[in-house]
């Protein structure tokens, strides 16, 4: 029966896969510096020694990351057009899903990420005169982020691999694209065997990379 | 901003009736999937600590297929190829003959899924013993299967309660990723009020918080548990 596959169909439609790559890529590199940005601020809120704040940024990260990514899209799907007063379309409520939801969980790993910084660092910082945001801004968070960089890059692989989800409201991503081919061309296994090893290549090229860039680090 | 509020929707037949039949799906595929997960990880992750080159090949395979490829995409292709692959009888019978074949299929997905994340903390747990105690299991006399049973598993499993409590907790959630084949779970519910009655807040807080409130009977249940276990004098070396 593999006589009866007819890969052609994936050839003629790659246009179209790259136009949803793009949309799946940009979705994906939005989603990450939104997050690290608005995550930074998390992490930064749930560290200060004002306890509403460091509460408040907790209560964030826990709610969001008890909810499931889908209903968080469903919910912005849902909210975003009702908050600005007409329809905005799929893509910008998504987004906005993807960098609330992300920050959450890059909050914890920011958060991980300052408390490796030592102790000493903070109060040589301190003796020098520094105020907190001088400390933080050329002291801690430069340190911080050199730490993170591998599990900030996995999590970057894992929301490549999420964005998948914006099937569920139909947003034109890769999946979708080649979900509509499969459909249209009745070549359904074709379509979705080329998809699996389209991001099983990537990401398993993202992780060995990874794991070249953590034996660098390693010290 | 205009939206006209009707909690009293949520109440009314069928309503309420898809809600907790949603949430009852939740839980069973989430446990079903948790009982593949937890005992095809354990394998995997036991396999990828022995000194058999050609078991630690076939973990270190299984878990790098399954952690770089999509959930979603997983879930396509067990449900759309995989029976097209099978020979015809099998084929039919895994898409119509066997018992409510979208859940099982679910499961089985969601279950084959976790198992690679659940593999690698049990690998985690027990590397994290170090190897003398498995040196001095092994010069006692014990087989290596006794090392582990009696030596290793024991210990490396206490550890890692606290990161297989959130492999439960990411199982749970991604449960929903079952409504993309037709399985009626608890957020599915949620969105086809929304698409029925237009009361999206009222559909979605309520399974935002049944969400979160199973989250956090999760967690305080595995605090409880994490605590009974402990063994004396050693510190938890997974607790954050």
């Amino acid at each position: 029966m593999l006589g009866d596959f007819d890969y052609q169909v994936v050839a003629d439609s790659v246009p179209f896969l790259l136009q949803g790559m793009q949309v799946t890529l940009l979705l994906t590199v939005v989603a990450i510096l939104g997050g690290i940005l608005l995550g930074t601020l998390l992490a930064l809120a749930r560290l200060a020694p004002f306890a509403p704040l460091s509460f408040a940024a907790g209560s964030y990260v826990n709610f969001f990351r008890s909810m499931p990514l889908i209903l968080v899209i469903f919910w912005f799907y849902f909210l975003v057009p009702i908050i600005v007063g007409r329809p905005v379309g799929g893509f910008y409520s998504v987004l906005i899903a993807f960098v609330l939801f992300e920050a959450a969980y890059y909050c914890e790993i920011i958060r991980a990420g300052i408390q490796s910084v030592r102790q000493g660092q903070v109060h040589a910082g301190q003796a020098l005169g520094l105020t907190y945001r001088q400390n933080m801004r050329y002291i801690v968070l430069p340190q911080a982020f050199r730490n993170m960089v591998p599990i900030l890059l996995t999590q970057a692989i894992i929301l490549f691999q999420d964005t998948s989800l914006v099937y569920v409201v139909g947003v034109k991503d890769f999946l979708v694209s080649a979900d509509l081919v499969a459909n249209r061309e009745n070549r359904i296994i074709e379509m979705f065997s080329t998809v699996a090893i389209v991001y099983f290549v990537i990401c398993l090229s993202g992780s060995l990379f990874i794991k070249r860039l953590q034996g660098k680090f390693a010290t | 901003m205009s939206y006209n509020w009707d909690w009293g929707v949520l109440f009314q037949e069928p309503y309420f009736e898809w809600i907790v039949t949603g949430f009852g799906w939740t839980i069973t595929v989430s446990l079903a999937a948790w009982v593949l997960a937890f005992s095809i990880g354990s394998a995997i992750g036991i396999m990828r600590t022995t000194d058999s080159r050609l078991l630690r090949a076939i973990g270190t395979g299984y878990v790098e297929t399954f952690r770089n490829i999509p959930l979603l995409v997983q879930m396509f292709l067990w449900y759309f190829i995989f029976p097209e692959l099978l020979p015809e009888a099998a084929g039919l019978w895994v898409k119509r003959g066997m018992p409510m074949p979208e859940f099982t299929t679910a499961a089985v997905c969601l279950g084959l899924y976790t198992a690679s994340r659940v593999a690698e903390q049990v690998r985690a747990g027990i590397q994290s013993i170090g190897l003398g105690q498995r040196h001095a299991g092994l010069a006692m006399g014990l087989t290596p299967g006794q090392v582990y049973r009696y030596v290793l598993l024991p210990v490396s499993y206490r550890i890692i309660i606290p990161p297989l409590t959130s492999e439960f907790l990411t199982i749970f959630k991604n449960s929903s990723l079952a409504l993309t084949i037709g399985v009626l779970e608890l957020t599915a519910q949620a969105r086809q009020i929304e698409e029925y009655t237009f009361q999206g807040f009222e559909a979605f807080t309520t399974a935002t918080v049944l969400y979160i409130c199973v989250t956090f009977i999760v967690m305080a249940i595995m605090r409880v548990v994490e605590a009974r276990v402990l063994i004396p004098g050693m510190i938890s070396l997974g607790a954050k």
